[in-house]
């Protein structure tokens, strides 16, 4: 970066872009630059600007794609792949799991408690979710999890409640290891959702194996106002090709990522891409975030990317990519009431033992009341949650159903993050406690597009 | 299975309780919200519909009664029964008006009391009774511990003296469900409620309320001087079981709550369907996909008042679904409650404001909602008190603990 770069007025540094630098102003940037690299140096701390090893940690820091293994294509184009049913619902209302749901859930509650939540402190710090925690995760079989049986998932009928359900119960644990964790399989259920035969057949079987793929659904973009339904990526045919140009943001392990689906308009109608990550023009860049860093979230630059038209997964109309969408903001969703329950779980005795005053903070109602409004608005989130779910699973229209699930996701669940950090006062806001690291997550509900789904 | 739908079996119940609602009490909303104190005769000949209907079970035991908990009934399988029923219908009919609803013949609060506390017998002799319910008093509101109303036992009889306020068909009712004390000193678990009929010698009407909302119903004062009822009139149990405290006159309101966090539910979402069709005029449609951030200030304000709708609702259910399935659900109540309430006032005057001058006037009704609906976040518990409930089961804190 050059010095007159870096002294251009706005734009940079958080600065809007109508702030003018006076005569001084000019002069007291200058001397920062100085300031920070002779500060760099003489701490010793200036490294080698080329790092052989990819770091998630830094922003900007770009490589290519991880090398994919070969899909060797498989099975037959024009076939239909195999699609679960829809669930069946008995017409009652009713907010009990079925057993199978519970089941999972309690094997997945007790891997948050006993390896995520653990891990998660290291993890955020280290932009990457350590490989024995995310081995764990493969073990019960979480990428599976929306895959139809007959192609060697475990999925009977449509896996949606399950699929919030588990994602809760991991965020519960840590929302970035949950991100990380999940993002192999949102692929596969995008696969068994939309994927023909060939798709299915080609690369569902590297999911249910032993070596589960890194793999990551591509469909937000760095720009300001993103509009999931209007990605600026393209898609244009060329012959037998689809040639793809863009840039996706909040790509999870998008470094190790062997597959990619990329979200791009296609004549103006956003579709649905297949890139399996060693096609020529991909680079992954860095891009640690303010939180869900154990996601080691990445920018995916696609310059004149070409993949087989045959790639396309699911239909040309823009109602796979609207459906996926949906699906995508649906997992975001259960992950705001996993982590929400977090902050309550950890404010309430919290708020009990801590005394000021010279009785417990919980004795007081502005304090206790706070923790009420967690509470009610954490469950009225889960319902909301639940009832897009169910609805998904039973294949009726949930487009409203999650638009206001995510609403309210968004808005209380970053007033759960706040009010979390609050109740602990001084102590919030230092890593010792992890409910920064929750206030940090939890912005990501509403902004957050892709990278998974249910 | 997850599934939280409107139960397939109340859609004939609810779409009733909806054509009630538009053809019967909208027509005559603003004509009792202007004329306070005035009868809503109309509402005799729908009170007998409603009996007929629920004589045939074609209500699903909805209404004020649908409350009580039938401890005998056998246990298999998830349950959709007349809670569930009861707030479905009561929204569908406060979606019509709030304030007619309180006024309903037979389908008072007293009615959901009785339901909650009475034995079988008791339940048979008020049968058919109007019953209105009477708690607070001039002194005493959230604190209902507090009351000062005596019942001192005399022969067979109870001799009840003090003064009670916002009697909600306190005027109208056939009969009142009083709190009183049998004995100051004892707290809370000396607190019975009584069912004292309409012409009891010592009980007196004083005087009507005017109000800022629900003024078709009337809300009533009334004192009682030596008023004497018979002793079976006593709900529930005679004894002052310390142990069991103020829990059975207290259960009343975990049955009540979700019927009035439904009148909120109900209310609010007549502001909405309007004010959604008034924007939709102005040009402003709703998208549900597109990010609120791209949308209009007005379409996204309406997204919000949605989702926090729709989570009222669905608390509403979820406590209603627990009463039906015999789980324990103070907290749940209280929740729905606490959300419900304040979501109807967010809703009803963000929508008068999105509406501007045409939600001002009286010539709409979006107005008289946003005065209807403030009510519901204060009686049976206001906004504080469900909040108090909730965080002292959320943390674990005793009344001493947490004043």
């Amino acid at each position: 970066m050059s010095l007159t770069k870096s002294l251009r007025p706005g734009g940079k540094h958080g600065l809007a872009s109508k702030e003018a630098r006076d005569p001084i102003g000019y002069a007291v940037a200058a001397l920062s630059v100085v300031a920070q690299s002779s500060l760099i140096d003489r701490l010793g701390l200036r490294k080698q600007a080329e790092q052989a090893v990819f770091t998630t940690t830094r922003g900007g820091f770009k490589a290519l794609g991880a090398a994919s293994r070969s899909f060797a294509r498989k099975g037959s184009k024009g076939a239909d792949g195999v699609r679960v049913p829809a669930a069946n619902p008995t017409g009652l209302f009713d907010l009990t799991p079925g057993e199978d749901e519970q089941m999972l859930v309690d094997v997945v509650s007790e891997l948050a408690t006993e390896v995520v939540r653990p891990a998660a402190a290291e993890a955020d710090d280290a932009c990457a979710t350590p490989t024995d925690v995310l081995q764990a995760s493969l073990e019960i079989g979480i990428p599976t999890l929306g895959v139809p049986e007959s192609l060697g998932g475990i999925s009977e009928e449509r896996s949606t409640v399950a699929g919030v359900l588990v994602s809760e119960a991991l965020a519960r644990g840590d929302m970035g290891i949950a991100v990380a964790t999940l993002a192999s399989g949102s692929v596969a259920t995008a696969l068994s959702l939309w994927g023909n035969d060939q798709q299915q057949q080609t690369y569902l079987p590297a999911f249910t194996g032993d070596e589960v793929p890194a793999a990551a659904l591509a469909l937000a973009e760095p720009t300001v106002l993103f509009d999931a339904l209007s990605p600026a990526t393209t898609a244009r045919i060329d012959g037998g090709d689809l040639v793809l140009d863009g840039v996706k943001s909040l790509v999870p392990r998008g470094a190790d990522a062997e597959l990619f689906v990329v979200g791009a308009s296609l004549d103006g109608v956003p579709v649905l891409v297949l890139v399996e990550s060693s096609a020529d023009g991909l680079r992954i860049e860095a891009d640690p975030s303010m939180g869900v860093r154990a996601a080691a979230l990445t920018r995916l630059h696609l310059d004149a990317v070409r993949v087989p038209a045959e790639n396309l997964l699911g239909a040309r109309d823009g109602s796979t990519y609207l459906e996926c969408v949906r699906l995508s903001r649906l997992a975001w969703c259960a992950l705001a009431v996993g982590t929400g329950q977090a902050v309550l779980d950890y404010v309430t005795p919290y708020v009990k033992e801590r005394e000021a005053f010279g009785e417990p903070i919980a004795h007081r109602q502005s304090v206790a009341f706070m923790v009420a409004n967690i509470a009610i608005e954490l469950q009225a989130m889960r319902l909301l949650t639940y009832r897009a779910a169910a609805r998904a699973a039973q294949g009726k229209d949930f487009s409203r159903e999650v638009a206001l699930a995510r609403k309210a996701c968004a808005d209380k669940g970053m007033q759960i993050g706040l009010d979390g950090v609050q109740l602990l006062g001084g102590h919030g806001f230092v890593k010792e406690h992890p409910v920064e690291r929750w206030y940090r997550d939890l912005r990501a509900i509403g902004l957050a597009e892709g990278a998974l789904l249910v | 299975m997850i599934n939280l739908e409107e139960p397939k079996k109340f859609r004939a119940l609810t779409e009733q309780a909806h054509q009630v609602a538009m053809n019967m009490l909208r027509p005559i909303s603003r004509k009792y919200d202007s004329a306070e104190h005035a009868y809503p005769k109309e509402l005799d000949m729908l009170a007998a519909m409603i009996d007929g209907l629920s004589e045939s079970g074609a209500a699903e035991g909805a209404g004020a009664a649908g409350v009580r908990r039938d401890e005998k009934e056998a246990d298999k399988g998830v349950k959709n029964g007349s809670n569930l029923a009861s707030v479905m219908s009561i929204a569908e009919m406060c979606w019509g008006d709030v304030g007619l609803l309180l006024s309903m013949p037979r389908q008072g609060l007293g009615n959901s009391a009785i339901a909650s506390v009475a034995n079988d017998e008791q339940q048979e002799k008020f049968a058919g009774t109007w019953a209105a319910m009477a708690i607070t008093e001039p002194g005493t509101g959230s604190d209902t511990a507090n009351i000062k109303t005596t019942a001192v036992k005399d022969g067979d009889h109870y001799v009840i003296n003090g003064e009670k306020i916002y009697v909600t068909s306190g005027e109208r009712a056939d009969s009142v469900v009083v709190w009183a004390t049998l004995d100051k000193a004892m707290g809370r678990a000396a607190i019975k409620s009584f069912v004292v009929e309409k012409g009891t010698p010592g009980m007196q009407v004083e005087r009507l309320e005017h109000k800022l909302g629900i003024r078709a119903s009337d809300t009533a004062v009334i004192t009682f001087t030596d008023c004497r009822v018979p002793a079976e009139n006593l709900l529930g149990s005679p004894d002052v079981d310390v142990k069991q405290g103020f829990a059975g006159a207290m259960a009343t309101f975990d049955n009540t709550r979700p019927l009035v966090a439904a009148m909120a539910v109900g209310c609010a979402r007549a502001s909405l369907d309007l004010t959604r069709d008034l924007l939709e005029q102005a040009g402003v449609t709703i998208d549900y996909d597109r990010p609120a951030t791209v949308q209009s200030a007005a379409a996204a304000k309406f997204l919000q008042m949605e989702s926090d709708w729709e989570g009222a609702r669905l608390l509403m259910m979820q406590a209603a679904w627990m009463a039906d399935n015999r789980q324990p659900n103070s907290l749940e109540a209280s929740m729905a409650k606490a959300k419900a309430g304040r979501v109807g006032s967010d809703v009803t005057l963000s929508c008068v404001e999105l509406a501007g001058t045409v939600g001002y006037s009286e010539a709409e009704l979006l107005e008289k909602w946003s005065r209807d609906s403030k009510i519901l976040d204060i009686f049976e518990g206001t906004q504080q008190i469900q909040q108090l409930i909730v965080a002292r089961r959320v943390l674990g804190l005793s009344s001493a603990e947490l004043k």
